[in-house]
């Protein structure tokens, strides 16, 4: 039980430190709400799906601000839009932040900005992505050792 | 030889005779023949010479005579025939050919001497011709010194220099000896020497501007000759020898306000300045005509010059004077500006400092009548309270007009129930009116409207004031008080001119009037009630105390309200009537969006809040679906998703009760599928209802959302409650909804 206590304990740490350093805000604290017995891993589906998504999205926005003659902003735009989306239902609050700023560049047609803003963005990402796992490893070990996840409030 | 009868006897001839005749025969050939030669060589010499003709024959002619006389050298000894013979011939031509030419000439000669007159007439015409040119010439000669000087007196702007300038030229074209400039002094009874040629500083002579000398000469346009006795002429020291003579011309001073804009300037101004020019003395030069002409137009040069001058300088003054002006009101302003700013500091220093002891003041108290207290005591309390009251409301009406008149104070719009606000100030006063056994009725007209958008508390204080004033000043007697909406042909009062309502569709005028029949106001006063702290001198009013700020302040709220308040009375004793009009807005259903944007309260419902509900969820992002999708199968529903418009629209059925769109794309997916879902369902009850998800919370896309029919708005991200109290409230009041 020790284990199990000490290993809860981390959890609730990590979590709290992920909150604070807005890693994550409230949106992800909802969606470990909804997780319940229907749907045991929905935060781990969600989470790969959004490592998923981000991945193709910001290949995407590489390969359009490449273009040596002519970027398409209007399709760098519609990348960061859906990117945004997807990292404020998750509660992936900096990779939001960077997506807003980002879009100000696309609007503003600002080549520089934009890759700036991509090199911003893929950094919080891996971020993000790292924290991620070692949230859930964690969450495994807990439910190993037969604990429960705590709720975060 | 045979002899003759002759008278003298033949003599043999003499030698000596012989050889004279001989040699003079000889010599006179010569010449005839040498003569010819003569004119041949002339005329070939002469181009011009019009009678060749003659001088062939003349010529002729006298070649002839020559060898006649040659020939009869060869007749004083014997000769042969041959000779006889061709002195004979000889002869005979000779004969035929001066004849001829003394004919000729006969015709020749009168000719001749008409080319004499002929001659004589030309050398007349070139004399004159030449006279004329010399006239031309110091024709052209004087123009150009006029442009000269004209260009001379132009190119300066200074008065000093123009003058100065003029008289140098003129002195110097017109080889003058003395040039003076006479101008008028500010009395316009004389002139005064300004400006003289040869002597540097002018004396201040004066001379009386009424003599006749010099009102001849002002009354012509023209350089006029005058005496060199009379006084203007005497400006320089008695000459012994004869003084040349003297032109005065008048120069017009002209003013601005003499051009007026398709006049000539008028020479009404009756100013005129003298130019005086003297010629050398001792010279017997006369003045010619085109000296006085040069004179003439100099001084009309001169006077336009001189305005331009005058002109230049009273705009330099003006601008001056302007700029001085501008830097005297720049510091005005900021030392108004400092003064309104200290004055706000002290307001607002005040504001504070005075509420807070009046707030202990006013609290302590009503908290110390709440104790037990002895009679006295809460007659004492009451006291303090009142009067606490009293002032804070002073305070507070102070501070109100400071705001007000500052211009800082804004209304708060707001929509309101305009009936409530009438019930409610009826209610504050009724214990009053009560008291005072006063009747007050209330009427409220019926096209008047329950809502109204515009400043609740500030109408409402307004209203108060109005009946509290009317309540204040009447002993006995009734209060009535009418509301109505004003109407265009009455919205124009004749007493309030000034003021011009201008009714509009979403706009209406309330018109309120309150008749009380208490002390009345006398004309002269009435004036005088919207003025701060003044109060009617009568002793009624003394004793119902107030400041007097009350109906300024409401003066000035319904004037932010864009309406007009006045006081009718018809006189001490016969009450009064205050009557105010405001312009308050119409409320339409359309502004307010009755969507349930981010419902504050959570209504407290079970996990399994809707068990079973058939949901669609339209997303693209893979991620926001799937979270949506959690959030709604944890509230119990039954959830399909689809990922395009497309799909979104196959799959809807009537099964469906909420389809949850996402419409931040960029593009009209969203809301074509909503249009599209609207046209598939003709009947009511069994189309879905449509909510957008939104990460736009701006007017456009409400409105947009509104337009295609949609039933509400959730702004993402959405959490748990919100879903579940949108969902609730969807459900339960769907009816509402559909009116929109």
């Amino acid at each position: 039980m020790d284990v199990v206590n000490q290993l809860q304990r981390q959890f609730i740490d990590y979590s709290a430190s992920l909150h604070r350093e807005g890693f994550l805000d409230d949106q992800f604290t909802q969606l470990q709400k909804l997780q319940d017995d229907n749907s045991p891993d929905f935060v781990v589906e969600v989470a790969s799906l959004f490592f998923e998504d981000c991945e193709k999205l910001i290949n995407n926005m590489a390969r359009a601000l490449e273009q040596q003659q002519g970027v398409d902003f209007k399709q760098v735009d519609a990348s960061v839009h859906q990117l945004k989306g997807s990292s404020s239902s998750i509660g992936a609050m900096r990779v939001k932040d960077v997506c807003i700023a980002f879009r100000s560049f696309c609007e503003a047609q600002n080549r520089e900005g934009c890759l700036r803003c991509l090199q911003q963005v893929t950094h919080e990402y891996s971020l993000l992505k790292n924290k991620l796992q070692t949230l859930f490893r964690l969450q495994q070990q807990i439910l190993a050792a037969g604990g429960s996840i705590p709720v975060v409030e | 030889m045979d002899s003759c009868n002759c008278i003298e006897p033949q003599w043999p001839p003499d030698d000596l005779l012989m050889k004279y005749q001989y040699i003079s025969d000889f010599f006179i050939a010569l010449a005839y023949f040498s003569i010819p030669l003569e004119l041949i060589y002339f005329v070939k010499k002469s181009a011009v010479f019009p009678y060749r003709w003659v001088l062939v024959q003349f010529g002729a002619f006298i070649v002839l005579c020559g060898a006649t006389h040659l020939i009869n050298l060869w007749t004083f000894t014997m000769h042969t025939r041959t000779v006889a013979m061709v002195m004979t011939t000889a002869k005979v031509f000779t004969a035929v050919v001066s004849c001829a030419t003394a004919l000729m000439l006969v015709h020749i000669i009168p000719d001749l001497l008409s080319v004499k007159t002929r001659e004589l007439f030309l050398k007349n015409k070139a004399a004159e011709l030449d006279r004329e040119m010399g006239l031309i010439r110091t024709q052209e000669e004087t123009g150009r010194h006029v442009r000269m000087l004209t260009h001379e007196i132009r190119s300066t702007l200074d008065r000093h220099t123009i003058l100065k300038t003029t008289l140098v030229e003129l002195g110097r074209t017109l080889a003058l000896e003395e040039c003076a400039l006479w101008m008028p002094t500010r009395t316009g009874l004389e002139l005064q020497l300004s400006y003289t040629l040869r002597q540097q500083n002018p004396v201040g002579y004066t001379v009386p501007i009424h003599l006749p000398v010099i009102n001849q000469v002002f009354s012509s346009s023209h350089a006029v000759k005058i005496s060199p006795k009379c006084p203007v002429a005497r400006i320089r020291p008695a000459g012994k020898y004869m003084p040349g003579e003297v032109v005065a011309v008048r120069v017009p001073l002209l003013h601005l306000s003499n051009f007026q804009i398709n006049d000539w300037p008028e020479l009404s101004t009756k100013r005129y300045a003298l130019m005086v020019l003297m010629l050398p003395s001792d010279s017997a030069r006369q003045w010619h005509v085109h000296e006085l002409e040069l004179v003439e137009v100099v001084a009309d040069q001169v006077a336009v010059a001189l305005s331009h001058a005058a002109i230049l300088e009273e705009s330099m003054r003006a601008r001056d004077l302007l700029m001085e002006q501008n830097v005297a009101l720049d510091l005005a302003r900021r030392e108004a500006e400092t003064a309104i700013r200290a004055r706000n500091d002290f307001l607002a220093v005040m504001n504070h400092e005075m509420r807070t002891p009046m707030h202990a003041i006013i609290a302590l108290s009503s908290l110390l009548q709440e104790t037990e207290l002895t009679p006295e005591q809460r007659l004492m309390v009451e006291t303090i309270l009142k009067s606490s009251n009293l002032l804070s409301t002073l305070i507070n009406d102070v501070l109100d007009l400071s705001r007000l008149e500052d211009g800082s104070l804004q209304l708060d719009l707001g929509t309101f129930n305009l009936f409530a606000v009438f019930r409610e100030v009826l209610n504050l006063i009724k214990p009053i009116a009560s008291v005072k056994k006063l009747h007050v009725s209330l009427n409220l007209a019926p096209d008047l409207p329950e809502y109204a958008i515009g400043d609740e508390k500030r109408l409402m204080q307004t209203i108060l004031n109005v009946v509290g004033n009317a309540v204040k000043f009447s002993k006995e007697g009734s209060i009535s008080i009418t509301a109505f909406v004003a109407k265009s042909e009455l919205l124009r009062d004749s007493r309030t001119p000034e003021f011009f309502p201008v009714p509009s569709d979403n706009h209406f005028y309330l018109r309120v009037q309150v008749k009380d029949s208490g002390v009345g106001i006398s004309p002269q006063d009435i004036p005088k009630l919207f003025t701060k702290f003044a109060q009617t001198q009568s002793t009624a009013t003394r004793n119902s105390g107030g400041s007097g700020l009350g109906l300024a302040i409401c003066k000035r709220f319904v004037n932010l309200m864009e309406g007009h308040i006045w006081i009718e009375s018809e006189g001490l004793g016969k009450g009064c009537t205050a009557i105010f009009m405001v312009k308050l807005g119409i409320p339409e259903r359309l502004n307010e969006p009755k969507l349930p944007f981010m419902p504050k309260v959570p209504t407290n419902h079970g996990p399994t809040a809707f068990p079973g509900l058939k949901v669609l969820v339209m997303d693209e992002n893979g991620v926001s679906r799937m979270v949506t999708k959690g959030l709604l199968v944890h509230l119990g529903c039954d959830v399909t998703m689809v990922s395009s418009g497309e799909e979104c629209l196959h799959v809807v059925s009537h099964e469906h009760k909420v389809v949850f769109m996402d419409v931040c794309v960029p593009g009209m997916d969203g809301y074509e599928v909503a249009i599209r879902i609207n046209e598939k369902f003709t009947k009511r009850h069994e189309r879905p209802i449509i909510v957008a998800l939104t990460g736009n919370t701006d007017k456009v896309t409400k409105e947009n959302c509104m337009r295609v029919g949609m039933d509400g708005i959730i702004l993402k991200p959405v959490s748990l409650d919100k879903m579940r109290s949108v969902l609730s409230d969807l459900l339960e009041h769907r009816v509402l909804f559909e009116a929109i």
